[in-house]
């Protein structure tokens, strides 16, 4: 009776996480529908399916988007920023960790202490210095990245450093390696769980973000977020280009969320509950 | 690796340029230039509070102030249920287990900016089409008054982050010994009172992440904001952040804007450092 009970519980909670799951993707779902239909289509209605199955908004949207320009200029971004990040925290981490001295650990605190300013506490000033040093441009903006990500990564690479021994420094050093051989040879490839989880979270980031692109960069160099808030203000009103604009503009991440999912949902987890 | 060695510093050089070119320096000539009337380019006068007396007395930013704070409360509190309540569901052993966390999660993954637009589709026209067919005024024009806006970037927010917290509260959830629940069961413990026993003492530091988590996100949501209302109507919808932001680079108000920013600063850390040491005083007692 008592294992019954149990059961019809476990089927009702079960059905009650579906129909809330339906009710989380349905965003996504009328997005998707609607991006199908012609204008007078969606003035008619935007619940039901639409009267003919058009692709010719997704057509239009991928031109007016620049889309592969958008989506290489993205790439080059998000890849590189991230790729610098990885090289110069881990570096940091790992000096940061085997240097037990009270200066290393006031710089240690420092590089956390800075996760509490806000970006648009320093924005103003940052992007008049980049300014004035003719640094608004690709460059700059990962030099950027780089400064605000750095203290997030250098943290997790910081904690991940207990786990590596300190005999492995010294067996190396007594081979005679130098320090940045040790590091990138021995030390590094032991990292490479965290080096994962710093990648995951500063991608997601980084690919996502529009205010600090918006202040450096050109039109004429715009990532994803940045060339949609264009497209999207002139295309107010005509929502089935709009729509396929952004089904477009979504596609790349959930390719990435297909293929990587477990070890984005386990980044993630690491990256807050540190 | 000592202080002197030279490998010590070339390994964070990189990093302390990063840091001090792009956070400290600004952060401390932003200081110094919320004092004078620096216009971007050059300061020319100390002008010592009066930024700052400007700022208290002016009506738009003050609500932009309230406007936030009244944000931040509403989220933390709706955003740790939710995360709480979808953990609460993945956990149990369902069939749909994976595939639900995959849907929760996933639009945590694309940027606010993105996601503000599709919803401003959802409230305009999908919510406009409900209220035609149900003809239930309260659907119509979600993103043309203050109160409702207030509520649409609520549900925007929530609607993306929850996913993140349910992973933060599944992480401890999955932490609890299962026989210590069937231990409980056995003894006769109800579902509310293993819940309020077992569970809820265990998952106590998942409260202290997402709170301060939380808290700080919706403090400085932009993003959002910007791509649903805009402010809109009439600035009444108008976040600190964003107010920042359009003073600055709309009305180029730079040292204005900059005072401005330093008492987001002070509020943000202030919030976040109360929040952290309650909670580390709250989780020793317990």
């Amino acid at each position: 009776m008592k294992k019954n009970n149990e059961k019809r519980n476990l089927v009702s909670i079960e059905v009650f996480g579906l129909l809330l799951g339906l009710i989380w993707i349905a965003p996504f779902y009328l997005m998707i529908v609607n991006a199908f239909k012609t204008k007078r289509d969606i003035f008619t209605g935007v619940l039901g399916f639409p009267e003919e199955w058009i692709t010719g908004n997704f057509v239009e949207a991928f031109i007016d988007l620049e889309f592969l320009k958008s989506l290489f200029n993205s790439v080059l971004i998000t890849g590189l920023s991230v790729a610098v990040i990885i090289v110069f925290s881990s570096m940091a981490g790992y000096a940061l960790a085997r240097n037990k001295s009270k200066l290393s650990g006031v710089m240690f605190f420092v590089f956390v202490a800075a996760m509490l300013i806000p970006f648009q506490s320093v924005m103003i000033p940052l992007v008049a210095l980049f300014g004035q040093a003719d640094m608004l441009n690709a460059g700059g903006l990962i030099f950027m990245y780089l400064g605000f990500g750095c203290s997030l990564s250098i943290f997790l690479y910081h904690g991940a450093m207990t786990g590596v021994s300190k005999s492995m420094d010294e067996a190396a050093i007594i081979d005679g390696a130098s320090r940045f051989q040790l590091f990138w040879k021995i030390i590094f490839p032991l990292l490479k769980p965290i080096s994962v989880t710093v990648g995951i979270l500063n991608v997601i980031w980084i690919w996502n973000d529009y205010l600090l692109p918006s202040l450096v960069l050109s039109e004429a160099n715009a990532t994803i977020p940045l060339k949609m808030f264009f497209f999207f203000g002139q295309y107010t009103k005509q929502w089935h280009l709009a729509l396929a604009g952004l089904t477009i503009a979504i596609i790349p991440v959930i390719i990435g969320y297909f293929f990587a999912q477990k070890q984005i949902i386990a980044g993630v987890s690491e990256g807050a509950v540190k | 690796m000592s202080n002197r060695t030279l490998s010590f510093w070339l390994f964070l050089t990189p990093v302390l340029l990063g840091l001090g070119i792009v956070v400290v320096v600004p952060f401390v000539y932003g200081l110094v230039y919320s004092f004078t009337d620096w216009n971007g380019l050059r300061a020319e006068t100390f002008i010592g509070w009066q930024n700052y007396i400007r700022l208290f007395q002016e009506e738009e930013f003050m609500q932009a102030v309230w406007f936030t704070t009244k944000f931040a409360f509403v989220v933390v509190i709706l955003l740790n249920l939710f995360g709480l309540g979808l953990a609460l569901i993945v956990t149990r052993n369902l069939k749909s287990s994976n595939l639900l966390r995959t849907v929760f999660f996933m639009p945590n993954l694309i940027g606010g900016l993105i996601l503000g637009f599709i919803w401003q589709f959802i409230f305009i026209s999908v919510f406009g089409d409900i209220g035609n067919i149900t003809g239930i005024e309260g659907f119509n024009g979600w993103l043309s008054t203050a109160n409702t806006g207030f509520w649409g970037i609520v549900i925007l927010t929530c609607w993306q982050m929850a996913g993140y917290i349910m992973i933060i509260y599944i992480a401890y959830l999955e932490n609890i010994p299962k026989d210590l629940i069937e231990a409980a069961k056995i003894d006769g413990a109800s579902p509310i009172q293993r819940f309020k026993n077992i569970t809820f003492p265990l998952v106590a530091p998942a409260f202290t992440i997402s709170m301060f988590l939380t808290l700080s996100m919706s403090f400085k949501i932009y993003d959002q904001n910007l791509s649903l209302t805009n402010g809109g109507p009439a600035d009444q919808t108008q976040m600190v952040a964003m107010d920042i932001v359009n003073t600055a680079f709309s009305d180029n108000d730079m040292a204005y804007a900059q005072a401005k920013a330093v008492i987001f600063f002070l509020i943000v850390s202030v919030v976040a450092l109360t929040q952290v040491y309650y909670n580390k005083k709250r989780e020793v007692e317990m």
